[in-house]
């Protein structure tokens, strides 16, 4: 593997459109369930185990070959809430978008025409990864740290959380992060043998609620 | 003594490390073929509504101790319509030897046919630790009520832990999959603001029918912590979280006597 293409994959600049989205995070500072550092690492730290494991293991699997159509079928399963279904697509698109740019594939292609409104954002992350020559454990890795820079980036904003605080919520989350990636890889693995059940479906009724309340809000700073 | 003479005697099959039971519920247009308990898992045939059969678990099911594998499993066949319920809560509580307690529920449900399973709350004890894990195949014609709800520790206690996997497939296809898990060895996070957010009662409410396909259910918000969500498929959830069952219980009868009113 390419650690040079794990970076530009991770990377927060990488032209696919996450800085728009909060992960969640200006609903929960609004319902005054974020107000300081130490509620933001317990909320990163709820989505990583949650969404985030079961984002990375989609991406993982996508990673590592299983049929990309299914997978988006699964994270549907996987998404009861409308708002976080056309959120992921929309996120899915525009990663498409960056990925065939970056690292033409047919695979990516084939996706793409597929589902033209968008595919989940973590099977095309998944498929992006693999086109870059990177691992299932690779791809959901990216997935993992997304799931929590992105709140904590929103949060600096929203709070005026000191920048440094903020980074020291990631910091602290790092070994966590690892054992998420770790995880997702070997159920993408399992997936594999025993069909896409095997995946996690970590999931977090409020993140749900808060998604759909954050959607009928008539102005907000984040698109999610 | 081997397992089948212990099944013999009572229907319980004992031994290391825990009780293992299975209950069995078939039901057709015409009435119960099956209807099995085992050990710790009692049924009854209640008194049906309407053109339902209904099967309400009672008794001593309300105690999974750690170490146990119990299983309920209902087989809904084509036309039939069953309503399932339970005569009380059910607690889970720590075991003899600390080990995990499994709960497998396998429901099926077949063409035309309606299976409504709506038993009382689940209550994770003080140092219990359970698996509950239930898994539903839908006829593409199929129609279903469910109702799950968690209630993490009993009055001013605090939780065990709890893991729960809903997994629904519909004509083949996976339908909805959600994991929970809450309490002591639950990955971090799970009280905090993305996840329970200091709520102590959660719960599910998903609704299955054909009809859903050309008229899909609508987004509602039910106060500040639950929500009505119409599926990528036939189908609606509630996910709803509350200070206590009483609360919870109250938000998810709300829609679910909305539904029956329209059925």
């Amino acid at each position: 593997m390419s650690r040079a293409a794990l970076l530009v994959l991770a990377d927060g600049r990488f032209p696919a459109g996450g800085h728009a989205h909060s992960g969640g995070a200006e609903p929960a500072v609004k319902a005054g369930r974020i107000r300081d550092a130490a509620d933001l690492a317990e909320f990163c730290r709820g989505r990583l185990h949650t969404a985030g494991l079961t984002s990375a293991a989609l991406a993982a699997a996508a990673a590592a070959g299983l049929d990309p159509l299914a997978l988006d079928e699964a994270a549907d399963a996987r998404t009861p809430s409308p708002a976080l279904r056309a959120t992921a697509r929309k996120l899915g698109r525009q990663m498409m978008r960056a990925a065939r740019a970056t690292w033409p594939s047919a695979e990516l292609d084939a996706l793409a025409a597929a589902r033209p409104r968008g595919a989940h954002q973590p099977i095309v992350l998944g498929l992006a990864a693999r086109a870059a020559g990177l691992g299932p454990e690779d791809a959901a890795h990216c997935v993992a740290y997304e799931v929590v820079s992105g709140p904590a980036t929103a949060v600096v904003r929203l709070l005026s959380l000191d920048p440094f605080d903020a980074t020291a919520v990631l910091a602290r989350l790092a070994p966590e992060l690892d054992a998420v990636a770790r995880r997702a890889a070997l159920a993408a693995a399992e997936a594999v043998v025993e069909g896409l059940d095997a995946l996690p479906a970590a999931s977090a009724p409020l993140l749900d609620v808060m998604a759909e309340a954050h959607a009928a809000w008539p102005v907000r700073l984040f698109a999610s | 003594m081997g397992a089948g003479a212990a099944r013999g005697m009572g229907g319980l099959t004992l031994g290391a490390p825990g009780v293992r039971a299975t209950a069995r519920i078939v039901a057709t247009p015409e009435g119960l073929p099956v209807l099995e308990g085992e050990g710790p898992l009692a049924l009854r045939r209640t008194r049906a509504r309407g053109p339902y059969h209904r099967v309400t678990v009672v008794g001593a099911m309300s105690a999974p101790l750690g170490g146990d594998r119990i299983a309920v499993e209902a087989e809904v066949r084509d036309g039939a319509r069953l309503d399932v319920d339970s005569a009380a809560a059910t607690i889970a509580l720590p075991g003899r030897d600390g080990g995990r307690a499994h709960y497998d529920v396998r429901l099926t449900v077949g063409e035309g046919a309606e299976l409504r399973w709506l038993p009382e709350q689940l209550i994770s004890a003080h140092g219990s630790d359970l698996a509950m894990r239930t898994r539903i195949d839908l006829a593409a014609g199929a129609r279903l009520v469910f109702r799950e709800e968690q209630v993490l520790g009993r009055h001013g206690e605090a939780p065990g832990t709890l893991a729960t996997r809903l997994t629904v497939h519909r004509a083949g296809r996976p339908l909805l999959d959600q994991e929970l898990a809450y309490g002591p060895g639950a990955p971090g996070g799970w009280d905090g603001g993305a996840v329970l957010g200091g709520h102590r009662a959660a719960g599910q409410l998903l609704v299955v029918g054909p009809e859903f396909s050309e008229r899909p259910a609508e987004t509602g918000l039910l106060g500040e912590s639950a929500v009505l969500t119409p599926l990528a498929g036939p189908g609606f959830l509630v996910t709803a979280v509350a200070p206590d069952a009483r609360l919870l219980r109250r938000t998810l009868d709300d829609v679910l006597h909305a539904h029956l009113a329209t059925r």
